[in-house]
């Protein structure tokens, strides 16, 4: 009897070593060692050949060149406003998907929906080059209307670097909204509207705070997303994309200079991370939670 | 707004109006790129002139390479093939291996692994693909220091490419399986230990089967997200350059219809896998999560 129980939780001991193995090996090896390295990486800095000293002067370039904190700010500003119209634009959609449409037509709506995701982000970010270029489909469309004159240039706009960043996050937010409002119960709608009130008032004391876990989830994915996002910006935006990913992406690849490349990454790192906590607070969810529901 | 409620007029069309658009919107970049796959111009650009096949069969003598005899272009879906191949390999067995320590398993910082296995999602691509280039550097560094070796896939390259991509691919199959796990019956487990059958025997009859569809719904996903990867990719390319950078950087310059063809051809592909994993699973048609 007890050789067994021995023979057991040995046994046990030796399942768990062997499961744990991997997920310590996958997270120490490429995850937190890593960032360990990047951080360190990040608060040296070089005086001579192989020769590096301790110092804060990454982070202390970051604020005295004007052109970091610039970009880093303008970075999360579009982000912010990029999700903003995301969820603009996606929750009507998540609606008729949830609630107007019914069974069979719900479901091929909302596979319709996600079908353009299937193909990657560079195939989608080509088709919008073909229609926005100079040469491009949309402009010569506005000179046959007769609305310009010549073909404008589309690309290389701020607002085409949104239409592409939104475009590109819709799928993350539509997901987690549809499965909120799904779980909305239809006679709280009806009661709402049987006391009197109106679309707006419903929309607002109803569906919001119920599908608020669902908007949260898909904002805080949306944003970080289009904030680490890379192809999008510098393939719309061109030369004036100045997207943060490309600042770290010079300094690494480009120069060569992976003190300041490293600590260009821990700022995003921050801003993605204080940013997400914040909007967690604001809702009051966990984290778990969150990841689960996309 | 809802059906079994009364709706004014104005208010349904603006809502198909708004769909309509909103389909369109979804459509259009990927119709573009269709059409002008075949076009018979040096770049995929209007006016129409007219239909051809040459930017899939073109070679040197009609002056115009097409997709088939594009070596470049042909040799870079090889090398995301290969990648992809890899990483869902070795995403859906570690996937498998942490459902069961999440899920049957209790030990001391178990929170804390979770917690930590979510986290590479919440890290932007670019800055996992910055540390693990600075860490294998720095491992690559210390062996050759040390023990005078030479380790070549620690550099920039395909092996740096799978891992990179796998450190956060991991955690999506992680999910998925999981999920599945939770759910499972474990009486069934028990009834077929009690009538014999060795531990082994119930995995292999009983829990494997089980988990299947979830398998091949994180197979499916870790296999597109891996061909789909560009930030992570980006900085741990060596010479081989997968698809997608590939594409990247023909597209800087203005590229010709080809990468149409080949955007095409990705398309078919995928519209292939969807309908077989709809074949497979009439429910959970989801594309990929974040």
């Amino acid at each position: 009897m007890s050789s067994v129980a021995v023979g057991s939780k040995w046994h046990g001991r030796l399942g768990l070593g062997l499961l744990l193995a991997p997920a310590i090996l996958w997270l120490g090896a490429l995850i937190v060692l890593p960032h360990a390295d990047l951080a360190v990486l990040s608060l040296r800095e070089r005086v001579g050949p192989r020769h590096y000293v301790a110092s804060l002067a990454q982070y202390r370039t970051f604020f005295t060149e004007p052109l970091y904190w610039h970009v880093f700010v303008r970075t999360a500003v579009m982000s912010v406003i990029a999700t903003f119209f995301t969820l603009l634009l996606a929750f009507p959609i998540a609606w008729i998907i949830a609630k107007l449409a019914r069974g069979r037509s719900s479901s091929l709506l909302f596979m319709l929906c996600l079908i353009p995701f299937w193909v990657s982000e560079t195939v989608r970010t080509l088709g919008w080059m073909i229609l926005l270029r100079e040469s491009g489909v949309l402009p010569s469309i506005l000179v046959k209307l007769g609305i310009t004159a010549v073909p404008v240039e589309l690309l290389y706009h701020d607002a085409t670097i949104l239409v592409g960043l939104v475009y590109t996050s819709l799928l993350f937010m539509l997901i987690p909204l549809v499965s909120s409002l799904e779980s909305l119960d239809n006679s709280l709608i009806e009661a709402a509207y049987d006391l009197g009130a109106g679309g707006f008032t419903t929309l607002r004391t109803i569906v919001i705070p119920h599908a608020a876990p669902g908007i949260t989830a898909g904002c805080i994915v949306v944003f970080m997303l289009t904030l680490g996002n890379y192809l999008t910006p510098t393939l719309l935006g061109g030369k004036s994309s100045q997207w943060f990913t490309e600042q770290i992406y010079n300094q690494f690849i480009t120069r060569f200079n992976w003190e300041q490349g490293a600590a260009l990454g821990f700022l995003l790192l921050g801003l993605s991370t204080s940013l997400v906590m914040i909007g967690l607070k604001l809702a009051g969810q966990r984290f778990g939670d969150v990841m689960r529901r996309t | 707004m809802i059906p079994s409620l009364p709706r004014p007029r104005w208010l349904a069309t603006a809502t198909a109006a708004y769909l309509a658009a909103f389909l369109a919107f979804l459509f259009l970049p990927l119709i573009v790129v269709a059409v002008f796959a075949f076009n018979d111009a040096p770049y995929p650009a209007p006016p129409w002139h007219g239909f051809t096949w040459d930017w899939f069969l073109g070679n040197a003598k009609s002056n115009r390479v097409g997709l088939f005899k594009d070596t470049a272009l042909l040799g870079s879906i090889w090398t995301s093939f290969v990648v992809a191949v890899w990483v869902t390999v070795l995403s859906v067995l570690i996937g498998i291996s942490n459902a069961f320590l999440i899920e049957r398993k209790n030990f001391a910082g178990k929170q804390v692994l979770s917690i930590l296995m979510l986290a590479p999602l919440v890290i932007p691509g670019v800055i996992l693909g910055i540390s693990i280039l600075a860490f294998a550097s720095r491992v690559a560094e210390f062996v050759d220091d040390t023990f005078g070796l030479d380790w070549e896939y620690l550099r920039p390259g395909l092996p740096l490419v799978v891992l990179g991509q796998f450190s956060y691919i991991a955690t999506i199959s992680t999910l998925t399986i999981s999920a599945r796990l939770r759910r499972f019956d474990r009486t069934l487990e028990e009834a077929a230990l009690n009538l014999g059958a060795s531990r082994p025997a119930v995995f292999r009859t009983i829990v494997l089967p089980y988990l299947r569809p979830a398998l091949i719904g994180s197979a499916a996903i870790s296999f597109l997200m891996s061909f789909a990867d560009f930030n992570t990719t980006l900085m741990l390319v060596g010479a081989d350059a997968p698809l997608t950078v590939e594409m990247y950087g023909r597209m800087r310059e203005g590229a010709t219809p080809v990468l149409n063809a080949v955007s095409l051809f990705l398309m078919l592909a995928s519209a292939l896998l969807a309908l077989g994993l709809m074949r497979g699973s009439p429910r959970n048609t989801g594309a990929a999560p974040g």
